[in-house]
C-alpha cells in the first residue's frame, strides 16, 4: 500500500490527510462537546442532536442571505453574528424541548432515546417543509476562501484553519464553564447527586434546563461551522449522530478530555485510511476498531472513577 | 401471577382471536395485493416479537435488530438469487451463471461464501445460525463485561451502521445499495404469482404463531421470570447466584433469530432485499412497533406492527409530508403517555370492562394479553 510513494510524498500525504482529519476532528469535537454535556453529564440520549446542529446551519445560511441582500458591506463579518444567532436559536429550541419532553424522562434514559428520535423525525420534516429538500450551501466571505501554501506539496484551506481555531476557542470556553465557573459546579453537583444538590439549595430543574440548552446551543455552533465545509440538507444531521455518540462513548462519557482524545483518534484514523482505500471501507474499519475497543474496554478511554 | 402453565385461558382466547383475524378475516377481506402488504408487515412482527422478549422482559434495548433482519433476509435472498441466475437465465452476461450485479462489477467467479447457498437446507440453517451466532458473539462480548442499557443500545446502533456501509460498499458481493432484486423461484416454484403469494402468506402466519408459542413458553417458564427479575433488579438476581450475562445473551439471541426469520420471510414475500432494511432508521422503526403495541405484550407487538405499518402505508400514500410528523408524534406520545402501548391501554381500560360484562370473578386480574408486571422498572411518572 505504500509501495508507489517516495518518503517525501508519504510525508505530504500524511500531513494533508492529517489536516483533512483535523477538520473532521473539529466537527466531531464541536458536535461531541454538546453531546458530552447532554449525554455524559445528564445521561439523556439525545438522538435529535444532529437536528439541533442542522438548525444552526440553517440559521447561518439565512443570516448569510440576509447580509447578502441588505448589508453587503458587512458581509465579510456576517459569520460571527451568524454563530451567535445559531447558538441562541438552538439553545432556545433546546430549552423548549427540555421543558416539554425531556424533564419527564430523566428516570428513563432509554425512553429519551425513543422520544428524541421522534423529535428528530419531526424536525427533519419541518426543515424539509420550510427550507426544501435540496441541500443549501452558504457563500463564504472573500477572506475565508483560498488556501495557505506551507510547502510545495502541502497546502491547507483557510476555512479549515478558521474552523479549527473556533473549535479550540469553544472547547476552552466549555471547559471553563463546566469546571471553573460557579454554574458548572452546580451542574456537576446535580449530576452526581440530584437529591443532595437540591437539599443544599440548587434549583435542579433550572440547572437541567440550562445544561440541556447549553449542549444544544453548542450543537448549533457546530452546525454553523459545518456550513463552511459542507452543504446542509434536512437529513445531514442524521449522518453524524451515530459517529458522535461513538466519539462520546469511546472517550468515556463523562470526560471532556476523553471526548477530545477520542474525536482526534477516530477522525485521524478515518481520514488517513480514506487515502488508501475506499471511503466506505475506511469508515467500516474505523467503526469496527472503535466497537472492538469498546468491547474490550467498555468504560471508554478516559473513565472517571465513580462509586456506583 | 404464579402459575407456570403454558398459557392462561384469556391468553389462549387472545391468540385465537389473532389467529381468526389473520387466517380468516384478512384473507377474506383483502385482495392479493393488500394481503401481500400484510405479509410484509408481519415480517416485522417477528422482529417485534423478539424485541418483546429482549427489551420488554429482558430490559435490553437493541437498536440493531435490522442487522439480524438483514442477515436473515440476505441469506434467503442469496439462495433465491443463485437460483434466479442459472446459466440459461444469464446467457447474455460475460460470465453466465453468477448473479447479475456481480457481472456488472467485473467479478468473474462466484465468491466462496456464496457457494454453500446453492443448497436450501444450508440456507434455512444459515438464516437462523448466522444471525444467532453473530448475536451470541456481540452478546457475549458485551454482557460478560456488564455493558448494558444505553451503551448497549449505542453499540448495536453502530453495528447496524457498519453493516449498512459494508453492504453498500461491497457492491460486487452484495448488490450494493440496490440490494438483491429479481428473485424468482424457490426450488423451481415461482414465488411471484398471486397464488404463491397467498401460500406464502399462510406459511408466514404459521411461522409467526410458532414464534408466538415459543415466546409464550419463554415467558411462562422459569427463564422468563428470571428475565423479568433481572430487568427489575439485576444485582439481586446476580447475588442469588444466577449468571445474569447468560440469560441476557439468551434473550438477545432469541430476538435475533426471530428477526432473522422475519427477514427471510421478507425476502420471500416481497421478492427483494436491500440495505435499506438493515440500517439505523429501520432498526429504530422496529423498536417503535414494539413500543406502540406494548413492550410487555406478545400479541400487542403483532397488532402494533400491523397498525403502525398500515398507518404508514396509508398516510404516506396520501399525505407524505404528514407521515414523518405523525411517526415522530407517535414516538413521543407512546413514550410520554403510554409506556406500555396499546396493550397497556387494553389492559387498563378495556379488559376490566369486558371482565365486568362477562361477570368474571377476578375483575382486575390483568391476565389478558398484558403482563402483570406493568411497573417495568420505569414508572410512568
Amino acid at each position: 500500500m505504500f509501495g508507489d510513494y517516495s518518503i517525501g510524498d508519504l510525508g505530504s500525504i500524511f500531513v494533508m490527510q492529517g489536516f483533512a482529519g483535523l477538520i473532521l476532528f473539529s466537527v466531531y469535537v464541536l458536535m461531541a462537546l454538546g453531546l458530552a454535556i447532554i449525554f455524559g453529564q445528564m445521561g439523556v440520549i439525545n438522538m435529535a442532536h444532529g437536528e439541533f446542529m442542522i438548525l444552526g446551519a440553517y440559521v447561518t445560511w439565512m443570516t448569510s442571505n440576509v447580509f447578502q441582500s441588505y448589508l453587503p458591506s458587512l458581509f465579510s463579518g456576517y459569520f460571527f453574528l451568524a454563530m451567535i444567532l445559531a447558538f441562541l436559536a438552538s439553545g432556545a429550541l433546546g430549552m423548549l424541548v427540555e421543558w416539554v419532553l425531556i424533564r419527564h424522562l430523566y428516570k428513563r434514559p432509554l425512553d429519551t432515546l425513543l422520544a428524541t428520535w421522534g423529535l428528530s423525525l419531526m424536525l427533519q420534516q419541518a426543515y424539509r417543509s420550510i427550507f426544501g429538500a435540496r441541500e443549501v450551501g452558504v457563500e463564504l466571505p472573500q477572506w475565508m476562501l483560498g488556501s495557505l501554501h506551507v510547502t510545495d506539496s502541502i497546502e491547507v484551506p483557510i476555512n479549515g484553519v478558521f474552523v479549527m481555531g473556533l473549535t479550540v476557542l469553544i472547547t476552552i470556553a466549555v471547559a471553563y464553564i463546566m469546571f471553573r465557573s460557579r454554574w458548572g459546579r452546580q451542574v456537576r453537583a446535580v449530576v452526581q447527586n440530584r437529591i443532595m444538590a437540591g437539599a443544599v439549595g440548587i434549583n435542579t430543574a433550572k440547572v437541567d434546563r440550562y445544561t440541556f440548552a447549553l449542549g444544544c446551543g453548542i450543537a448549533g455552533v457546530a452546525g454553523s461551522a459545518f456550513t463552511m465545509i459542507g452543504s446542509t440538507g434536512p437529513t445531514s444531521g442524521q449522518l453524524y449522530i451515530v459517529d458522535t455518540f461513538l466519539v462520546v462513548v469511546f472517550g468515556g462519557a463523562a470526560s471532556l478530555l476523553g471526548t477530545i482524545a477520542s474525536a482526534f483518534s477516530i477522525s485521524q484514523t478515518q481520514s488517513t485510511l480514506e487515502f488508501f482505500m475506499s471511503g466506505s471501507m475506511a469508515k467500516v474499519l474505523t467503526l469496527l476498531a472503535v466497537v472492538g475497543i469498546l468491547m474490550l474496554r467498555p468504560q471508554g478511554l478516559f473513565a472517571l472513577k465513580v462509586r456506583k | 401471577m404464579n402459575d407456570s402453565r403454558f398459557t392462561t385461558r384469556s391468553e389462549l382466547i387472545g391468540i385465537l382471536v389473532l389467529a381468526v383475524f389473520l387466517v380468516v378475516i384478512l384473507p377474506l377481506c383483502l385482495d392479493v395485493f393488500r394481503l401481500n402488504l400484510v405479509a410484509k408487515y408481519l415480517t416485522y412482527a417477528f422482529v417485534a416479537l423478539g424485541l418483546v422478549i429482549c427489551w420488554g422482559y429482558g430490559g435490553i434495548l437493541s437498536l440493531g435488530q435490522g442487522v439480524f433482519f438483514g442477515l436473515g433476509g440476505y441469506c434467503m435472498a442469496m439462495f433465491l438469487k443463485l437460483e434466479a441466475s442459472s446459466v440459461e437465465n444469464t446467457k447474455i452476461q460475460s460470465t453466465p451463471g453468477i448473479p447479475d450485479f456481480m457481472d456488472w462489477n467485473q467479478i468473474t467467479a462466484l465468491p466462496f461464501f456464496w457457494k454453500p447457498f446453492h443448497s436450501l437446507t444450508f440456507t434455512v440453517a444459515a438464516v437462523m445460525l448466522v444471525p444467532g451466532i453473530f448475536a451470541l458473539i456481540i452478546g457475549a462480548a458485551m454482557f460478560k463485561r456488564r455493558v448494558g442499557g444505553t451503551y448497549f443500545a449505542i453499540i448495536t446502533q453502530a453495528v447496524a451502521a457498519i453493516l449498512t456501509i459494508l453492504i453498500v460498499g461491497q457492491q460486487g458481493y452484495t448488490g450494493g445499495i440496490n440490494g438483491m432484486t429479481d428473485l424468482r423461484t424457490l426450488k423451481g416454484w415461482d414465488i411471484r404469482p398471486d397464488h404463491a403469494k397467498i401460500v406464502l402468506y399462510f406459511f408466514e402466519v404459521g411461522l409467526l404463531f410458532a414464534c408466538i408459542f415459543i415466546a409464550q413458553f419463554v415467558r411462562h417458564s422459569k427463564l422468563g421470570r428470571i428475565l423479568v427479575a433481572m430487568r427489575d433488579q439485576e444485582d439481586r438476581v446476580r447475588f442469588s447466584g444466577y449468571s445474569v450475562a447468560n440469560f441476557k445473551i439468551f434473550a438477545f439471541c432469541i430476538a435475533a433469530i426471530f428477526a432473522a426469520i422475519g427477514g427471510a420471510m421478507f425476502a420471500l414475500n416481497v421478492g427483494f432485499m436491500s440495505p435499506s432494511f438493515v440500517g439505523i432508521v429501520p432498526s429504530i422503526e422496529m423498536v417503535i412497533y414494539t413500543a406502540v403495541g406494548g413492550r410487555l405484550s406478545i400479541l400487542g407487538a403483532v397488532y402494533g406492527t400491523i397498525l403502525v405499518n398500515f398507518a404508514k402505508t396509508s398516510l404516506s400514500e396520501s399525505f407524505p409530508e404528514l407521515w414523518l410528523f405523525g411517526l415522530g408524534g407517535l414516538f413521543i406520545a407512546v413514550v410520554l403517555a403510554f409506556p406500555n402501548g396499546l396493550a397497556g391501554i387494553w389492559g387498563d381500560y378495556v379488559q376490566p370492562r369486558i371482565d365486568r360484562l362477562i361477570g368474571s370473578r377476578k375483575p382486575k386480574s390483568g391476565a389478558g394479553w398484558t403482563d402483570d408486571s406493568v411497573a417495568d422498572g420505569a414508572p410512568a411518572e
